[in-house]
């Protein structure tokens, strides 16, 4: 961008300014280490200048909104056209408890519902199952049946609202139940707007809430694919999730490299399913973190879009701009939070806003100051939305697109977390692909060590943690803490009792064998699974009936 | 003692979390201690028999679901019922301080909470074995 002769110009005054100026001022006053890095441990230098970016090609790397390469975002007027989806994740107790917190959230500016469900549903157990003792309600809302969606969702039109699912593993059977619900709304399924976690690599490799072995969970993931392109067109079928990968430890150009890496798995998928690239890859999405290193999230949001452009567009031969799109939810960084001082955490929470809208976010979930303590009460998931609102309406950042680029600091560090990330995918490819990288352990390994090295530093006091190891205060046990009535773990179970005798049990059981054959075919499930819900099969019978079939993944366990 | 400590590091209950769980199984063995590794959804019924089978002289659990009020206990009772008394149970995890008094009432030695370096962790191990 700059010509020849200025840089070389650039780059002696920066050499001077260093042998001068700088060792100067160092011989007096040293600089506070000796090596400065990054959150992730990236190396950060003194200064930035014109010579870092020196081979950036501003159309071909970074372009307009809108247009490939998408690095400065994917909508043209981005938040001067509207505002990012403040969608916070919630989810408790019973539906019933569940329904009254998506109220007050809208009441107060939220403008997209998140769903948080419990262990038992997330893994496929009704709240009656042995193994879900304890876990009733206790980290989301316990659904064991559409009886339970009906009322989560009542008097919640779902023709207005977009509404985010975190399921993974049975994501078929809720995505089944939602259709249901807005049946009886009478909203049909192409005016359904929303989300559905669906990535299981990365519970495979991070979050722990797999069931069934790759190759059938691949297949269910293809088949939402197909169902959805036909029939629920505005549904994001997937979110490719780099979220829990960093909450397990990863570094931000890890997050990136697996993230995408897993991606890819699914398009791989879907292709040999025989499905074309552009008929699915316009509704995946992804999810990513946001910690506190403000300037290195950025540019990791900034290179991740640059990079799935590339992909789809040069890899996958994808035609239509919209596959070529990374949109992404992001939510702050809950490993990133204090039990210690607790309130600080709404500062934290702001910085990691920050970053994610100056990231240029479709969605954003803030977390509470709370929740390294508990799930967050009501006042205090107030304050995490209103930490949004005011980013947005009173920080003044969002009135113009992308305003970090050009940052040399930004550029520098866009363009190092790309190439880093693209080196833990060319690894992953030669390994076979992602499925086969995890099924080897070396993401998971990856992952681990990153988050030891991490620990260490925070131990050696290399790493500050404000309030944790240093800056600490005597304090008094926090009060108003959420706690789930213990209760609900026996309301569920009555509540399923009362179900099984009031359905049409035969109903019931033909549409489960139409299942089970379905499951043995290579036919699309979705239908079946859909006729199934609307019956009122529970979702431990529906996922009983896929785990008989198709088994259950084995972790592999390492350290 | 002559042999080393052998901890069998435990993932009770549905909980996927499992970053703090190889984080202090790494810092233990790090620290010249035997660990296993149980892997996630770990009945308390696995967790007690892979701790006799193993012989162990802990056994550290690890909930960030919430569930620890009933899981917790229950492998302490459990370990009883096969009249293991000689075992230290520890627990760590995203857990309220209301809960930590009756969690130590059931018989849980020590609970540490998030924020608490590793090497609290091992000095309580060390200070407080049973064998």
């Amino acid at each position: 961008m700059i010509k020849d002769e200025k840089m070389k110009e650039i780059k002696d005054s920066t050499k001077k300014w260093e042998e001068t100026t700088v060792d100067k001022a160092i011989s007096r006053f040293p600089e506070r280490k000796k090596e400065f890095k990054t959150g992730s441990g990236l190396k950060v230098d003194r200064l930035y200048t014109p010579e870092n970016v020196e081979d950036l090609d501003y159309e071909n790397d970074l372009g307009y909104p809108g247009q490939y390469p998408y690095t400065r975002g994917v909508q043209p007027t981005m938040y001067r056209g509207r505002l990012w989806t403040m969608r916070m994740y919630a989810g408790f107790a019973t539906a019933a408890e569940s329904n009254k917190r998506y109220k007050y959230l809208v009441e107060q500016g939220s403008t997209g519902l998140s769903v948080a469900f419990d262990l038992p549903t997330q893994i496929g157990y009704d709240s009656d199952h042995s193994l879900a003792e304890g876990e009733v309600g206790k980290v989301g809302v316990a659904i064991d049946s559409l009886k339970d969606m009906e009322l989560l969702f009542d008097g919640i039109p779902l023709d207005k609202v977009s509404t985010s699912m975190t399921i993974n593993a049975p994501a078929s059977v809720l995505l089944a139940m939602y259709i249901a619900v807005a049946e009886k709304q009478g909203v049909s399924q192409e005016k359904l707007r929303g989300t559905i976690q669906n990535d299981i690599l990365k519970e495979y490799i991070a979050r722990g809430t797999y069931i069934f072995p790759t190759e059938e969970s691949m297949r269910l993931i293809t088949n939402i694919f197909e169902y959805c392109s036909e029939n629920v067109p505005k549904w994001n079928t997937i979110s490719i999730s780099g979220y829990h990968i960093r909450e397990a430890g990863s570094t931000a150009a890890q997050e990136v490299g697996f993230t995408l890496a897993d991606g890819i798995a699914y398009v791989e998928a879907a292709i040999k399913a025989g499905l074309d690239v552009d008929s699915f890859a316009p509704r995946l999405s992804f999810f990513f973190n946001a910690h506190n290193d403000l300037l290195e999230e950025v540019a990791k949001y900034r290179a991740a879009r640059r990079l799935w452009a590339r992909i789809m567009k040069e890899r996958f031969g994808a035609k239509n701009p919209k596959s070529m799109m990374l949109k992404f939810h992001t939510q702050t960084g809950g490993s990133t939070l204090t039990a210690q001082q607790p309130e600080n955490n709404v500062v934290r929470v702001a910085i990691q806003t920050l970053a994610a809208v100056l990231g240029g976010t479709q969605s954003l979930h803030t977390n509470s100051k709370d929740e390294a303590l508990a799930l967050p009460s009501e006042t205090s998931v107030r304050t995490a939305l209103r930490t949004q609102q005011i980013v947005a309406h009173e920080s003044g950042v969002t009135e113009t697109i992308d305003p970090l680029a050009g940052s040399y600091y930004v550029e520098a560090k866009t363009d190092e977390i790309e190439e880093k990330a693209m080196e833990y995918i060319k690894n992953i490819d030669e390994m076979g692909g992602a499925p086969k990288a995890i099924d080897e352990g070396y993401i998971q390994k990856e992952i681990m060590d990153a988050a030891y090295n991490y620990q260490k530093d925070i131990e050696s006091g290399e790493n500050i943690v404000v309030g944790m190891n240093k800056f600490q205060a005597e304090e008094e046990a926090p009060k108003d803490l959420l706690k789930v009535d213990p209760a609900v773990g026996e309301m569920q179970k009555d509540r399923i009792k009362a179900l099984k005798e009031e359905r049409d049990n035969e109903a019931v059981s033909d549409k489960l064998e139409n299942l089970r054959k379905a499951c043995e075919s290579d036919e699309n499930v979705m239908p079946y699974i859909i006729d199934a819900v609307k019956e009122y099969a529970t979702l431990g019978e529906i996922c009983g009936v896929m785990r008989e079939i198709f088994g259950e993944y084995e972790q592999a366990v390492m350290l | 003692m002559d042999r080393p400590i052998r901890v069998l590091v435990a993932k009770p209950g549905l909980d996927g979390h499992d970053r703090g769980a190889k984080v202090i199984a790494r810092a233990l063995r790090d620290a010249s201690m035997e660990v296993i590794y149980t892997g996630l959804r770990q009945t308390p019924e696995q967790i007690v028999a892979a701790a006799i089978q193993e012989d162990v002289d802990v056994v550290a659990m690890s909930i960030l679901s919430g569930a620890h009020n009933h899981l917790f206990p229950k492998v302490v009772k459990l370990f009883k019922e096969e009249g293991v008394e000689d075992v230290l149970v520890i627990g760590g995890g995203v857990i309220p301080d209301d809960d930590i008094p009756g969690l130590k009432e059931a018989g849980i030695a020590e609970v540490f909470t998030p924020g608490t370096p590793t090497t609290k962790t091992i000095e309580f191990i060390k200070n407080n074995l049973k064998k």
